[in-house]
């Protein structure tokens, strides 16, 4: 294997100076270049960064381009590696604080705690993240990247890999909670020469941005989990569908693609070994629905984006009618972690059923909104209030939506049920892919519900009846109340309708389309009947016009 | 050598052989299951969703024209709730669109005026969309009113399939969501079309229709063509 | 005991129910047997009665007048049909929905008009917003969809009505 030699390529952004220093640096500055921080000028940052250290002279430190810090409601985020001192809201004109902070350290120094934001965390699909350069193979490398895929193809069978997979307890974390190691293991045994690994990053949940931030931070890690996934069941051809919003996310692919490629990683004889596979990226046009996994298979194949009834499954009949694995890019992530530190070590993490860790984005009234990776059977209070420092501006909470679209608010009261899959479903919630939004009392729960139902409404792909239409009447009806102008028949057409909406719709968005209805009028029936029956928004969110003097 | 299952639509024990779905062996036993996309010759879509079926065992319902029959299984077609599900799926496809039935050209012959009869569909409680939809009129033989398009999308079916010409496409989502012909041009300019009219033929409502048809005047007499093109098309290998 | 009540109303429509229910021929004189006849287009009282008990309603609600009338008539009226397609689809008035009203009496009043185009202000009542359906004004008792419902259909409804049983309206469609 013709691994090219650290040495022979420029690979880090060293302070710039006329002097050349081989030692190993003193100090690191990691600058966050995640699409968030990016917003924020992180790029001039890390320009400005090095060139201030340079004028003053810093020849023995480092500065790091890394993908995300994690607390994206602080950003531009700077980290000083050595002293785990924090920069947030850098401009690019106020680095001379960073600059004297990385004069300061000695090599005797210690990361000091974060605060419970990071404390908190434990991070396995995203624990490159922020650590690694995303678009620097050997930094990927010198954290134990490719250690599992070696391993897997030098001493492994691929009976072995989806033994451990199973074993480790892992599942699908693209919302529907799957276990990974019996998908693995369909596909595997499913009749076909030809058969395909695809990696769902077609995330589109409003509020959810987990897959984006992997992709952004560490996509060698989704090569990775893809060609160890690849081996496990005989694919030799994988594609990653990624939505063209996340331009970033798709370039650092690219790159990676490209490195590993180079590398030996991808490719024919990937580590010396007979093994061939490699990876295409494919871009979807913004279609909600191509989530779906037909759908996404359908608009991979080049055709129009729409799901089709299952079964057959794809893990059977999929890309090209040929067997297909398809994994969330979480799922995929987890991976190379999970058989590099063993399976027993993955199933000892979390309650239950659930097992190992989930990737959350909190986002709504938080006050850390951001990226945060937590063990299953953290309770939704620790997350809410000890990661995500609790509500904006110490107001009290009212609810938090998981699942996204086809998801569920969960009120106050079950603030220290544990998070799991079954806990979630339980709750009249879903795990989804991990938007987590969180709302105190100034959000209406009917608005709130009106709003995903708009969204489904508009991301339905119009082929069968009970979503096309049925959408678009759930959305009327709740128009109609947050006008003050519902009756209790409307109320009671609102639940008939979703529940045959529910029953009959074709695919997942669809039939996920009224959850957000049901479990709103699960808890919040109230603020339902306050606009119906007393003609006024709890929450003030909603323009009710005072009642007409009846004729 | 396909294998025979028997299993039970309705409580009546029927047979069918491997790959068949439900929908065509009830078809065969005289079971009908209401369905609209679905049409005997081009391949199913599930799509309509009126032949959603239960199937014992199994959480979710099923449609009958894209589910492949399993020994034993255990079918109801018929019961009170698949009645108010497809009533209320039948109402979605009238308000959806602008149907006026006493001006359309397919009143009387139209599937799914059929269908809401069958079902006892008396009236609306989804309220309109009204949509502004278009007609085009541009073809020289033929017209298509999207005002009465369900998109059930046959006409693109038998275009591709039979036809062979694939004038016919989608376009737009959600209720945006068009038949059209050649990329979006319209029809009278299509180059591919061959003006066959197998979609008017096929098409469950007066969508597509022959001009020069007057209300109520339409007709869908030469269907039958359809499973005997699929057989030689299956034949020759295409 | 009297006769049962009976009245039948003429909103936006075509009239051509009511020459449905004149089809029925000689059983007409079977219904009001049984009936009276207190109110509707084909006989000449003035005003809607208290105490109908029957009231066939055909046409949609298109104008502020309809939907005077037909709350006035839902509170005079026991048992109230919606008669028709107009009156339980809204169907032909319901085609100016999509339009919009100020582009419709435009196009009516303005736009073909040679002489002293004007939009009309007097006498003929506002069109409301859309034309709907009775049943999204009022409640509804029966629906007798059809266009025109046939006289066999209306004579078994009213049939059954008169006899204090739940009208059978099977076989009844929408168009014809």
């Amino acid at each position: 294997m013709s691994e090219m030699p650290a040495a022979a390529r420029p690979v880090r952004r060293r302070v710039i100076t006329e002097e050349i220093n081989d030692e190993a640096p003193r100090a690191w500055a990691y600058v966050c270049e995640a699409a968030s921080c990016m917003s924020g000028q992180a790029h001039d940052i890390t320009l400005r960064l090095a060139g201030r250290a340079a004028e003053a002279g810093l020849t023995d430190v480092m500065i790091k381009r890394v993908g995300c810090l994690g607390l994206c409601a602080a950003g531009p985020l700077v980290e000083i590696a050595e002293t785990g001192q924090l920069f947030g809201h850098v401009k690019p004109d106020d680095v001379e604080g960073i600059v004297t902070a990385l004069q300061k350290v000695t090599p005797t120094d210690t990361r000091q705690p974060q605060g419970p934001f990071f404390e908190k965390q434990l991070r396995v699909a995203t624990e490159n993240m922020g650590r690694i350069d995303p678009e620097n193979l050997d930094d990927y490398i010198e954290r134990g990247g490719y250690e599992a895929l070696k391993r897997v193809l030098s001493e492994m069978t691929s009976t072995a890999v989806r033994d451990e997979i199973t074993r480790s307890g892992l599942r699908g974390r693209g919302g529907a909670g799957f276990p990974t190691g019996l998908k693995w293991t369909t596909v595997a045994k499913a009749q076909g020469t030809q058969k395909y690994v695809i990696c769902n990053a077609d995330e589109g949940d409003p509020g959810a941005f987990m897959d984006r931030s992997v992709l952004e931070s560490d996509p060698f890690r989704i090569l990775e989990g893809m060609a160890i996934a690849a081996f496990a069941v005989h694919a030799t051809e994988g594609y990653i569908y990624c939505r063209a919003e996340y331009p970033l996310a798709v370039a650092r692919l690219r790159t990676a693609i490209r490195l590993a490629q180079r590398a030996g990683y991808l490719g024919a004889g990937i580590a010396d070994t007979s093994f061939n596979f490699d990876v295409q990226v494919r871009l979807g046009a913004g279609a909600f629905v191509c989530g779906e996994e037909t759908a996404l298979i359908a608009s991979v194949e080049g055709r129009r984006g729409t799901p089709r009834p299952r079964p057959p499954y794809p893990a059977v009949q999929g890309l090209w009618d040929c067997p297909t694995l398809i994994n969330n890019v979480e799922t995929i992530a987890s991976v190379p972690t999970i058989l590099r530190n063993g399976p027993e070590w993955y199933a000892g993490i979390g309650l239950g059923k659930s097992k190992g860790t989930k990737v959350f984005a909190l986002a709504g009234r938080i006050v850390n909104t951001g990226l945060v990776e937590v063990p299953m059977g953290m309770t939704l209070r620790e997350i809410v209030y000890d990661i995500g420092g609790g509500i904006v501006d110490g107001r009290p909470f009212k609810a938090v939506q998981t699942g996204g679209p086809s998801g569920g608010c969960i009120p106050a009261e079950f603030l220290d049920i544990p998070v799991s899959y079954e806990s979630l479903i339980e709750l009249g919630s879903f795990m989804g892919s991990g938007g987590l939004i969180v709302m105190d009392d100034t959000s209406c729960m009917v608005d709130v519900a009106k709003y995903f139902q708009d969204f489904c409404r508009d991301e339905s792909c119009g082929k069968c009846v009970p979503c096309r239409v049925g959408t678009t009447q759930l959305y009327m009806l709740l128009d109609l109340i947050t006008r003050g102008e519902a009756t209790m028949d409307d109320l009671a057409q609102l639940e008939r309708l979703a529940v045959i909406i529910q029953k009959t719709a074709l695919c997942g968005l669809g039939q996920g389309a009224p959850n957000p209805i049901f479990s709103t009028l699960r808890y919040f029936r109230d603020e339902y009947l306050a606009h119906i029956v007393d003609r006024v928004c709890p929450a003030g969110v909603c323009t009710i016009t005072p009642a007409e003097v009846m004729a | 050598m396909s294998t025979v299952f028997t299993f039970r639509i309705d409580g009546k024990d029927v047979a069918g052989s491997e790959g068949q779905t439900v929908m065509e062996v009830a078809e065969e036993n005289g079971i009908d299951i209401p369905a609209l996309c679905h049409l005997e010759g081009i391949h199913d879509r599930g799509a309509c969703r009126l032949c959603m079926v239960e199937i014992a065992g199994s959480p979710k319902l099923a449609a009958a024209c894209m589910t492949r029959i399993t020994e034993g299984m255990d079918v109801t077609a018929h019961s009170e709730l698949l009645l108010e599900y497809r009533r209320t799926v039948t109402e979605m496809m009238f308000v959806e669109r602008n149907h006026v039935c006493a001006v359309c050209v397919a009143n009387n012959h139209c599937e799914l005026q059929d269908t809401a009869e069958e079902l006892g569909l008396t009236h609306f409680d989804l309220p309109r969309i009204s949509p502004k939809v278009d007609i085009d009129a541009s073809h020289r033989l033929f017209a298509i009113d999207h005002n009465r398009c369900i998109l059930c999308l046959r006409c693109v079916r038998v275009c591709d399939e039979i036809e062979g010409a694939h004038t016919w496409d989608i376009m737009y989502r959600g209720l945006e969501t068009r038949v059209q012909t050649d990329m979006g041009i319209p029809w009278g300019e299509s180059t591919t079309c061959t003006s066959c009219g197998k979609c008017v033929q096929v098409c469950p409502t007066g969508a597509l229709f022959e001009k020069g048809r007057a209300v109520a005047r339409g007709s869908k007499t030469r269907r039958p063509f359809l499973p005997w093109m699929k057989v030689v098309a299956e034949e020759r290998g295409l | 005991m009297s006769k049962p009540r009976v009245a039948t109303v003429w909103l936006d429509g075509c009239s051509g129910c009511h020459m449905s229910l004149i089809d029925m021929d000689e059983r007409i004189l079977d219904i009001f047997e049984r009936a009276d006849l207190v109110y509707s287009p084909l006989v000449d009282y003035k005003d809607y009665p208290e105490d109908v008990d029957v009231c066939l309603v055909e046409g949609a609600v298109s104008s502020e007048e309809d939907l005077h009338k037909i709350k006035m008539v839902r509170e005079r009226t026991k048992t109230l049909v919606s008669f028709g397609d107009c009156a339980v689809t809204s169907n032909v008035p319901g085609m100016r929905n999509p339009i919009g009203v100020a582009p419709l009496l435009d196009r009516a009043y303005r736009e073909n008009v040679t002489l002293n185009p004007q939009m009309p202000s007097e006498i003929v009542p506002k069109l409301l917003p859309t034309s709907t359906p009775v049943h999204r004004v009022v409640k509804v008792d029966v629906f007798l969809p059809g266009c025109p419902p046939s006289a066999d259909l209306i004579y078994t409804m009213l049939d059954d009505l008169l006899a204090g049983r739940v009208p059978d309206v099977a076989g009844s469609r929408f168009g014809r």
